[in-house]
């Protein structure tokens, strides 16, 4: 054990961060009454990722050859994931490419499908957005029904996805679909690529409980997708998927943002006044307070023993099963003590007069609840870690 | 960046963990319950073999001369296994107080023999009103022209049956943290006379200690005269990072137990382990347990490494390792259904012992408190 950083480490950290300090965009409020999915703020958003990926801040460990770094320290990945937050940078528009197509087609796609797709995740030219759930299948997703025909050299695909991230905007989508309607649920499924902009594709924005339009429907009218475009092999888009799965869940929970959503918190309970006093002199909040910073140093500490796994070459355990869980459930509960801080400024809206902290707060509370559904609901990921990690049986 | 156990200290784990299923299995628990001590000195010579009783004693007096982590780790492989004894007050509490404050004479008289196994000591801190601050310590030691007399009562001692030598926390003058003392006191001196308690959790006795005029040399005292809260600080922050590692242990147990009965145990023609109600529950237990052991680690790893974060950093593990012990030990008994209930059943050892180290040297609401202060909320 040892916590110090080494030299480099520490000079690379300090790199970073000057860069961030000179080149993270300042807010324009000109933009902060747009629309999430305005083209104004895709374009700038697309433009702040080229930026990052110019000066070898994205995905430093992809290969040179397919546009990354290949730079496998773990460490350096890392350090500028933590100083991207800490210097309230934008998040990347691309992240689901890169976090989630990136990392399946480096360990199951062809060297054409390397070549083409890859180099365009980390500039950020052409974005990504992951067709699985359907209205069907959520939880259960291996029930998926959107039917892929193989005619020729061709799938001819028909049905609906929903839940959709970022659909309306997004270049491409990876897609599980249905190629063997016979077969067990787990093996007729195929993991393709789509190009968005093909005839038969209708996307339809759903608002979120937050006022925005965060996913959508899709549907899919004989569109004609290569055959090229199959990731994997023919019905064994399960295995597939299953790869980006894990890595969706298991990834390092870096808990940068956590902290910093309690460093906030802090701050605010020590700022506004509750019933007459500083909401951080009230006992009962105190105690909610040091109850809620237990977790979140545990899960920095956690995610620092991950860490030391990666670098290590160790294989992730129960261990990282939990992250989602547990770090999804934490973040929803920080905003939840701020609602409670703030009192009757609590139900105020992003915008409205005398609002506090410009409503990030009730947003942020909203926002969380989402990301405990995504993903992999709370419960799912209970049976998870019950049956994979504690090898109890699944239920009857 | 290095945020694992080391090579010998994975070996300590494996080790401990496999002695003590051989020598500390639930059935010499079970038989300590019924000691009127609550101790094995048989246990205890085996673990002074291996080195665990002088696990923090520098080389040069005859321990290993390791630290903290290492010591975490073996706390949790001691609770895993719920061992009675002194192993905590003795080779931890009172070890640290002489490693840190102890004099060359003190030091040469007691580390040796406390590494080999041949002393036992303990803590005696609290007194009737249970107050964890300086304000608390009140037993009287009046200096005299030959050393010190010692007045007063001390409460929940533990072990002090079995010490041969008691760390005494006095007042030598004043209110507060400045004029506490502390003292070795053997326990066959003169005037001081034990009671015990009677306690629910059989693995951790506790005693009354009543000092009626208790005449000690000088040599006794234990670091600077009124310069001791210093040292107790310490020892509290020592207390709080091994009673977390014995609470992680004992946490993971009471969950690996229920996991495996769930699986044996059929009803509606089914392991109950099939469940949900029950699979949620386990989830929601290993949930809390793993990022838990990070904690702890970075507490015990902290205590000796990191000194400005030290107090901090055992408030935390202090304070999360007590809800985490109390809530996985009483969903691990419901796991059990009837059974778990029972005598009988072993599950009760960890049941209580998660209630002990809840509410020794301070529970959860106490370290949230002083967390809130040491953060300036
Ligand atoms: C903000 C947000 C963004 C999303 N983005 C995307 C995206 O980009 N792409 C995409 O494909 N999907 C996306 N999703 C969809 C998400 O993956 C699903 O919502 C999720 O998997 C749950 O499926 P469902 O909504 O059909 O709920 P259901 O599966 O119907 O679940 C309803 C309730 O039943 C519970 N439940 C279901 N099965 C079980 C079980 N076996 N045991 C115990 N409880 C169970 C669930 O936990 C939940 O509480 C997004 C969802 C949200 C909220
Ligand atoms: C203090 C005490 C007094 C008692 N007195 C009496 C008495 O006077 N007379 C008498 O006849 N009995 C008595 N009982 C027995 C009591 O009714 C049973 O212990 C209880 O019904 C549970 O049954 P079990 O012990 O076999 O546990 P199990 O049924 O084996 O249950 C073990 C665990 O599995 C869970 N479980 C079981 N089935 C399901 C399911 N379908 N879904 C989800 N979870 C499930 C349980 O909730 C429990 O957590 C007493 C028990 C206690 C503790």
């Amino acid at each position: 054990m040892d916590l110090s950083y080494s030299k480099q480490d520490k000079a690379f950290r300090k790199q970073v961060r000057a860069w961030m300090k000179k080149n993270v965009p300042k807010k324009d409020k000109s933009l902060s009454t747009l629309a999430p999915d305005d083209p104004r703020r895709i374009e700038r958003a697309k433009a702040w990722q080229r930026s990052l990926h110019r000066t070898g801040y994205v995905a430093r460990g992809w290969p040179k050859e397919y546009g990354g770094q290949g730079d496998s320290d773990v460490m350096r990945q890392t350090i500028v994931n933590e100083e991207l937050i800490l210097a309230r940078a934008p998040g990347l528009i691309g992240a689901s490419g890169l976090t989630m197509l990136g990392p399946t087609l480096l360990q199951c796609g062809t060297e054409q499908q390397k070549q083409r797709y890859l180099p365009t995740v980390l500039t950020a030219e052409e974005i990504w957005c992951q067709g699985y759930s359907e209205p069907g299948s959520g939880s259960d997703l291996a029930s998926l029904r959107t039917r892929a025909e193989l005619v020729g050299d061709e799938f001819i695909i028909n049905g609906q996805k929903v839940w959709t991230s970022g659909a309306q905007f997004s270049d491409w989508m990876f897609c599980l679909v249905r190629t063997d309607p016979d077969a067990p649920k787990h093996r007729g499924i195929s993991y393709v690529l789509i190009d968005m902009k093909t005839p038969g594709i209708t996307v339809r924005p759903l608002v979120q409980m937050t006022g925005d339009a965060g996913f959508n429907e899709v549907f899919f009218e004989d569109v004609r997708v290569p055959r090229d475009n199959l990731v994997g092999d023919l019905h064994q888009g399960w295995m597939v998927a299953n790869a980006t799965l894990f890595h969706e869940r298991n990834m390092l929970g870096s808990t940068t943002r956590t902290q910093m959503m309690m460093h906030n918190l802090l701050r605010l309970a020590r700022s506004h006044r509750r019933y007459g006093k500083p909401a951080a002199e009230d006992p009962v909040i105190r105690q909610k307070l040091a109850e809620l910073l237990g977790r979140v140093e545990a899960m920095k500490y956690h995610s620092l023993r991950q860490l030391t796994d990666v670098i290590k070459g160790r294989r992730a355990g129960l261990g990282a099963m939990v992250n989602k869980l547990v770090g999804t459930e934490l973040n929803h509960d920080i905003c939840a003590l701020a609602l409670e801080i703030m009192n009757s400024y609590a139900p105020l809206k992003r915008g409205a007069d005398r609002v506090i902290d410009n409503g990030v707060w009730q947003y942020e509370f909203m926002f969380t609840l989402g990301l405990i559904i995504g993903g992999g609901t709370s419960q799912i990921q209970k049976n998870i870690i019950s049956e994979r990690g504690l090898g109890m049986p699944k239920s009857g | 960046m290095d945020f694992s156990l080391s090579a010998e200290q994975e070996l300590l784990q494996n080790t401990a963990r496999e002695f003590l299923s051989q020598e500390c299995p639930p059935g010499l628990v079970r038989e300590l319950y019924d000691d009127p001590k609550g101790f094995s000195p048989e246990l205890h010579r085996k673990t002074a073999e291996l080195g665990w009783t002088g696990l923090l004693i520098p080389e040069a007096h005859g321990g290993l001369g390791l630290g903290m982590l290492d010591m975490a780790v073996l706390l949790e492989e001691i609770g895993r296994a719920v061992v009675p004894g002194p192993f905590v007050f003795s080779s931890v509490l009172t070890t640290l107080g002489l490693v840190q404050a102890g004099s060359p004479a003190q030091r040469e008289t007691w580390l040796p023999r406390l590494a080999a196994g041949q002393a036992i000591g303990t803590l005696a801190f609290l007194e009737a009103d249970d107050r964890l601050d300086a304000r608390g310590v009140r037993l009287k030691a009046k200096k005299t022209k030959h050393g010190y007399v010692l007045s007063g009562t001390k409460m929940f001692v533990p072990f002090a049956e079995v010490a041969d030598v008691l760390l005494v926390v006095a007042r030598t003058s004043g209110k507060a943290e400045q004029g506490v003392s502390l003292f070795l006191v053997e326990r066959q001196a003169p005037g001081l006379s034990l009671t015990p308690l009677d306690i629910v959790d059989q693995t951790r006795r506790v005693y009354r200690a009543e000092f009626q005029q208790v005449a000690v040399p000088k040599t006794a005292l234990v670091g600077k005269k009124d310069k001791g809260w210093k040292i107790v600080a310490r020892l509290l922050d020592a207390a709080c990072v091994a009673l977390a590692a014995d609470s992680l242990g004992g946490a993971q147990k009471a969950l690996d137990l229920a996991v495996e009965y769930t699986k044996t145990r059929t009803q509606f023609n089914r392991p109950i382990a099939s469940f949900q109600a029950l699979k949620h529950m386990a989830a929601e237990m290993a949930s809390d347990i793993e990022p838990a052991r990070s904690l702890v680690w970075y507490a015990a790893y902290a205590f000796d490494a990191l000194p400005a974060e030290a107090s901090r950093a055992a408030a935390l593990a202090k304070a999360r390792l007590s809800d985490v012990y109390a809530r996985t030990t009483n969903r691990a008994v419901q796991m059990h259904g009837g059974i778990g209930f029972t005598w009988e059943h072993d599950m009760h050892f960890w049941f209580k012992r998660a209630k002990w180290n809840e509410f020794a040297f301070g529970d959860a609401t106490y370290h949230r408190e002083r967390l809130a202060q040491l953060e300036g909320f």
